[in-house]
């Protein structure tokens, strides 16, 4: 396709768009097969996109930290710690730790007690903050360690059942696009069908327009013309529904878990119209494939 | 690529040029040259191998051997668009002449005008001109189905001459129709060769070849026994 081509295709010629006769069960099929393929590209787009921001969330949560709490007897404290500290050090998997200062601590308890904590006088525990390498550290074995070695820590490391969940996000994630291109390849296979059927019924035109010279880039386009516009046109009514469909499922809340979070948010509500567009593309070129496969054939 | 014709070299040329179906030898060695503004007949028993042989001659069908060479371009050497533009310079009457059913006459006359992306519009008194020429301006927005077979023939060759070619290439335009309408059909192929077209019609119409005879100078060639031959006075 030249660049003529295309600006034939999208200007059209009433004349052009004449020489091929309206046909009835091929633009039925087009137009069914885009909308309802453009209906599901919208869940599976929404799908994604809310997987994904789940995915995203989880993993900030995350970030890979862990806390290791002591609580002593005031006079083993600073003795326990050491060796807490130490003992992490040589933990494969363990990036940095860092013990908090009385600051710190008097800092995260401000919140809670107000201003004037004397912290020396209470039984606080000592808070180490350990940083994960990217691989982690094996949490049982480094549970076992602590508890031969310093009896009053805890390991602290909620955050962690998280980990499966972010993975089986970015999954979710990829199955959803993957959904999208099963959508498209689907649909560019149902359009192709109807597009080989069109230029089977139409055997006779083409053999007219052939005989009074047209040459074969305007056989196609009288066909990709108007595949590409029923593509368009079907597309746009199956993701209006989907569209209308996302739009009135129940919002529970902000948390209110992955079902009511299936959804775009802010500039996302822009993404579905892609949708339409794609399928104008697969159309065109499903067509295109189909029209000069033909017309090859009938040389 | 050019088309330019030299003057008096011929329009349409055959170099030894054979046709087979599956294997089966049609004709073979045949050479032939068509000077411009010569008038053919083309006969020979039904099934000899005359459609066969029209359409060597536009492309239609790439000889088995040989060459064949119009406007002094060889058509092997081009490809479909190459083809496709060729034939605007060559009106073809097919025997079962199509149409496409779905638009009315006159739009199916202007055809050759849309594909080649002329304005159809600006050419509208022509058109009109020329379906009165064949005789059709009451029928203009019929549907090709409608028409009768002779309607049909004269459509077809209206249509073939619409983008005024330098030859025009008929297969039995009156192979249905009855004899007052097979003389007007030749009559509106005598008067196009009188304005210098080369005509090529095959017909296996004996007495319509001999009243043409009287009208032009004709040569007449016949397809037997898998040869082209250039038949005598005797007809
Ligand atoms: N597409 C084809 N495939 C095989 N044989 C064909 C084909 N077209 C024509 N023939 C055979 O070639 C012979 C000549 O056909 P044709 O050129 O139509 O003859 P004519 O026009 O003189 O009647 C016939 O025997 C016909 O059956
Ligand atoms: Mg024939």
């Amino acid at each position: 396709m030249s660049g003529k081509d295309v600006k034939a295709l999208i200007l059209g010629d009433a004349q052009a768009d004449r020489v091929v006769p309206p046909t009835g069960f091929t633009a039925r099929l087009t137009l069914f097969a885009s909308g309802a393929m453009a209906f599901l590209a919208v869940f599976a787009l929404a799908l994604s996109m809310a997987s994904g921001r789940l995915a995203t969330r989880w993993a900030d949560e995350l970030a890979r930290s862990a806390t290791v709490r002591i609580s002593a007897p005031a006079d083993q404290m600073a003795a326990q710690t050491e060796v807490a500290l130490r003992l992490l050090r040589q933990t494969p998997g363990v990036a940095s730790v860092r013990a908090f200062t009385d600051a710190e601590q008097a800092a995260l308890l401000l919140p809670w007690f107000g201003p004037d904590l004397p912290l020396d006088d209470l039984p606080v525990p000592r808070l180490i903050e350990v940083i994960e390498t990217a691989e982690g550290f094996d949490a049982a074995g480094l549970r076992l360690r602590l508890q031969a070695e310093v009896p009053g820590a805890v390991l602290d490391d909620h955050t962690r059942w998280r980990r499966p969940l972010v993975v089986a996000a970015d999954r979710l994630r990829l199955l959803g696009w993957i959904s999208i291109a099963l959508i498209g390849g689907a649909m560019a296979a149902m359009i192709t069908l109807a597009a080989n059927a069109a230029l089977a019924a139409n055997r006779q035109v083409i053999e007219v327009l052939r005989l009074v010279g047209a040459r074969d880039a305007y056989i196609a386009r009288a066909f990709v013309r108007r595949f590409t516009i029923r593509g368009l046109f079907g597309a746009t009514v199956g993701m209006g529904c989907g569209v209308l469909g996302i739009l009135f499922l129940p919002q529970v809340s902000d948390e209110g878990g992955f079902l009511t979070g299936l959804g775009f948010t802010g500039l996302g509500w822009l993404w579905p119209l892609v949708i339409p567009l794609l399928a104008a593309v697969v159309a065109f070129f499903a067509t295109g494939f189909a029209a000069h496969r033909t017309l090859r054939s009938l040389a | 690529m050019t088309f330019g014709k030299e003057k008096g070299a011929d329009v349409i040329e055959l170099e030894q040029v054979g046709y087979s179906y599956s294997g089966a030898e049609l004709f073979g060695d045949v050479s032939l040259q068509l000077a411009p503004g010569s008038f053919h007949f083309l006969t020979g028993p039904s099934g000899a191998g005359k459609t066969t042989f029209l359409r060597l001659l536009y492309g239609a069908l790439r000889p088995t051997t040989g060459r064949v060479r119009v406007f002094d371009t060889d058509l092997a050497g081009l490809d479909r668009d190459g083809l496709a533009l060729m034939r605007r310079r060559i009106g073809v009457v097919h025997q079962d002449c199509q149409f496409l059913d779905h638009l009315p006459l006159a739009d199916n006359l202007a055809l050759p005008l849309t594909v080649s992306g002329r304005d159809v519009t600006a050419e509208a008194a022509n058109l009109k001109e020329l379906i009165n020429w064949v005789g059709l301006t009451h029928r203009a927005d019929a549907r090709p189905p409608e028409l009768s077979g002779g309607e049909r023939q004269r459509a077809a060759l209206a249509r073939a001459i619409i983008m005024s070619p330098d030859v025009i290439i008929a297969d039995e335009p009156t192979g249905n129709v009855d004899w007052d309408m097979s003389q007007r059909l030749l009559q509106l192929l005598v008067e196009l060769n009188r304005m210098g077209k080369t005509v090529v019609m095959a017909s296996h119409d004996l007495a319509l070849i001999r009243a043409a005879k009287t009208q032009v100078q004709t040569r007449v060639l016949r397809i037997s026994n898998r040869r082209l031959q250039t038949a005598g006075a005797d007809l």
